[in-house]
């Protein structure tokens, strides 16, 4: 039986004899042997050769070290981490069967509830949620179920082992899925399981929404997004791209045309909000958004091989603007594209900052500037109308505003021009406006998001439900993953009810 | 895949398309567009719908070779394929009877007011057609602008052709002779638009300018088509391409449309070697 106090790492030598041997370790051992193991640490590129790449940050857990982790999990009786997961993973379930070895039984049980893991275990905020209520994490560090949700996801791909999910015969019914981001894809999968004809239209040219266009490389590789399309399509989900719901067709043509029975709007964020600052207009002042774009979508980073260029980084100052996740993956990407100073100016201090922590430590580890407490007032350019630089004002910590989070006040007298050469504007987006102006019978928020029933995700309009950023404003991967399966099961309820309506007649 | 139904030049370097695309065909309307990819490696780029056919399928694009991307579009052939496009996109032109009705044209510009003018006429207006060129063989469109005018002018910059001189010195003279002029549809080089634009503004002529900044995604996602009109950011993909041409900051524009010089200079001279590449095997 080997020492726990050794971790994980000891048993790399011998994969198959370290297998056995906490096969049955996962059997016989107690809680407080459990307790004893330290979270084990997911390998990771150095930090200095990884600012220089795209290619991941993590390297994943092995098996050992998953297993390892996995018998971390005392099994409790009241597993309130399901309750902190969005989409309800059966958590317990999926680490013990890792902590038997059973990897691809865990793979199983993981897909009843969530169709990504892959991704989800490399996007989803868990410190926030399932880890957050993790009973080991009162006294301890939390299990660390994201790491072994991506462990499960990324073991399916590799060892070639594909579980399909089971499906339900078919229904006969049609249902249309408006985007294929995290929302639409979790809702077509339930869909389709539930026994549903699915088609996903999407209005690009690659499948996938946010995470292909906004998520960079070096966080979430778009060979696994293409991975997890693929297990869709063998569920005989149908994707149709370039389709601009509202322009190339209508909700209701697709509903009396084409003959949708239901339809699901799943598509996400629109426009960028810009700050409204003299300046701002300025040649090399971009939104995340399109720089992003640019780098994720395009490829821009492989120009001039790929055609789509990014503003040229190398040697140059960058500064993003904001305090979000899509502020930390432009600024590292900036890093990435060779910027010799890489800045976040953020008006609150880093407690305020919405990104994640781990990614504020990926950034300060690679080297991004952090200026906290910081607004800009104008921006500067030259007789060319090019960016110079960005006017700045010190901010100090108030009393705490609306959303309980201190009011940054700015300080008299602390105005300083920063030198930069390409700013990156990251406060947010609106919301697409061409549903809005195409389906009149849908009920939109002032904020211009649609509005729907919360246990249903149903809209103002009957058959047609919406989740995701369109409902929310500007959230996470798994939010709207969830709005997206619960808008499924009403959807199919819905369904049912027509059905045996019908057949009663 | 997007298949070419058939594709032939009009002028030296202009290059008129058919293409299938059947749910663009029947929803598409005047002063619409649409993205193109023609390959997976190559740029998202927005070409205007110069016209389609609803029963066939097809709609119907016409391109000037002026950098790479519009350049390797120019050598596709019929029964070449194009990877995406999309569409219709943007707001369709504002159509109603304003009385009488100019269309100017610059270059290629006359391609993407065609449709415009001929919904202009449809719609009852009396329509006086400007289209502009350099030189005489760079003069396109010429019968179709007829077929949709009640007046049509030709101007060339050299004389070779029509009347000699620029569209806004046709306009002016126009204006000049007393015609009562009620609406102005520009649609060209920047420099163009914005001195139409100067023309019209004295004399209070509602005018609009269909506007060409660089686009990514072209839905009205990612926000780099912002242009400045009458002091406030518009996305050129949704709120337009075609704007109030005395609101319009065409300056910043022009400024913002230089971003990329550099870049597209070196993809320019890439594809120009690879051309030559092609031509001695």
């Amino acid at each position: 039986m080997p020492s726990f106090a050794l971790g994980g790492q000891a048993c790399h030598e011998n994969t198959f004899h370290c297998k056995t041997a906490i096969i049955m370790d996962a059997r016989h051992i107690t809680t407080k042997e459990r307790l004893a193991i330290p979270r084990q640490e997911m390998p990771a590129q150095d930090p200095n050769v990884r600012k220089g790449n795209f290619e991941e940050v993590h390297l994943g857990l092995t098996p050992e070290l998953a297993q390892m982790e996995a018998l971390r999990c005392i099994q409790c009786k009241d597993p309130v981490c399901i309750e902190g997961c969005p989409v309800n993973i059966k958590i317990d379930q999926f680490i013990k069967l890792i902590a038997e070895g059973n990897f691809i039984g865990a793979v199983r049980k993981i897909k009843e509830d969530n169709v990504l893991p892959a991704i989800c275990g490399r996007v989803c905020p868990q410190e926030d949620q399932c880890e957050k209520v993790c009973v080991i994490g009162k006294k301890r560090q939390p299990v660390a179920i994201g790491n072994l949700e991506r462990f499960v996801g990324d073991y399916e791909r590799l060892s070639g082992q594909r579980i399909d999910p089971e499906m339900a015969p078919p229904t006969g019914k049609k249902v249309a899925v408006i985007g294929s981001g995290p929302a639409g894809l979790s809702c077509a999968n339930d869909l389709a399981r539930f026994g549903h004809k699915v088609v996903v239209f999407e209005a690009l040219h690659e499948l996938g929404g946010v995470l292909m266009y906004g998520i960079p490389e070096f966080r979430l590789p778009k060979a696994i997004v293409r991975d997890e399309l693929d297990g869709l399509r063998r569920m005989g989900i149908e994707f149709r791209t370039n389709v601009v719901v509202g322009r190339t067709i209508t909700i209701d043509e697709l509903m009396e045309e084409e003959d949708f029975d239901a339809v699901f709007i799943g598509v996400g964020a629109g426009l960028p909000w810009f700050m409204g600052i003299p300046g701002e207009n300025l040649v090399g002042v971009l939104s995340a958004n399109e720089f992003l774009t640019r780098v994720n979508l395009m490829k821009a980073y492989d120009f001039p091989s790929s055609d789509t260029p990014v503003f040229e980084c190398k040697g140059k100052n960058v500064a993003v603007f904001g305090g979000g996740n899509t502020a930390m993956d432009a600024v590292r990407t900036a890093k990435r594209l060779g910027a010799e100073h890489a800045y976040i100016v953020y008006r609150r201090s880093e407690a305020e900052m919405p990104a994640r922590e781990e990614e504020i430590h990926h950034a300060q580890k690679e080297g991004i500037e952090f200026m906290l407490l910081t607004i800009p007032l104008e921006f500067i350019g030259d007789e060319k109308a090019l960016l110079t630089g960005v006017k700045c004002q010190k901010m100090e910590l108030g009393e705490p505003d609306d959303s309980g989070r201190r009011k940054p006040v700015p300080v008299e007298g602390s105005e300083f021009v920063l030198p930069i050469d390409m700013a990156v504007i990251s406060i947010g987006n609106g919301s697409n406006p061409l549903i809005k102006q195409t389906t009149p019978d849908i009920e939109f928020s002032k904020k211009d998001t649609i509005v729907v029933d919360i246990n249903t995700m149903q809209t103002s309009k009957e058959f047609v439900y919406a989740g995701g950023d369109i409902v929310t404003g500007g959230a996470t991967v798994i939010l709207a993953m969830g709005a997206g399966r619960t808008a499924a099961a009403a959807i199919n309820e819905k369904l049912a009810g027509t059905a045996q309506q019908f057949n009663e007649w | 895949m997007y298949r070419i139904v058939s594709a032939i030049f009009l002028a030296e370097n202009i290059k008129k398309f058919e293409i299938e695309a059947p749910r663009i065909a029947k929803k598409r309307k005047a002063g619409q567009f649409v993205m193109l990819r023609i390959d997976p490696k190559g740029e998202r780029f927005p070409l205007t719908i110069a016209d389609s056919d609803p029963e066939k399928g097809t709609i119907t694009i016409i391109a000037q070779g002026a950098g790479k991307s519009t350049r390797e579009l120019n050598r596709k052939e019929a029964g070449d394929s194009i990877s995406d496009i999309v569409g219709p996109l943007g707001t369709p032109s504002h159509i109603e009877n304003f009385g009488t009705a100019v269309s100017i044209g610059g270059g290629v510009g006359t391609a993407i007011a065609y449709p415009t003018a001929a919904a202009l006429k449809q719609a009852g207006n009396y329509v006086i057609t400007i289209n502009g060129a350099r030189t005489r063989d760079l003069v396109i469109l010429e019968e179709e602008m007829k077929a949709v005018s009640d007046e049509a002018y030709i101007t060339t910059d050299d004389g070779s052709y029509g009347f000699n001189g620029f569209v806004t010195q046709k306009l002016q003279e126009l204006i000049d002779s007393g015609r009562k002029i009620d609406f102005v549809l520009a649609i060209g080089p920047i420099p163009m638009m914005r001195a139409v634009a100067e023309v019209t503004r004295p004399h209070k002529i509602r005018t609009m300018v269909s506007l060409n900044p660089i686009m990514i995604d072209g839905t009205g996602m990612c926000g780099g088509c912002r242009v400045t009109v009458d002091d406030q950011i518009k996305f050129a993909c949704v709120d337009g391409p075609e704007f109030d041409a005395h609101l319009v900051d065409f300056k910043n524009l022009s400024d913002r449309n230089r971003i990329y010089l550099h870049e597209e200079k070196q993809s320019d001279e890439a594809f120009a070697h690879k051309c030559r590449l092609s031509q001695q095997a």
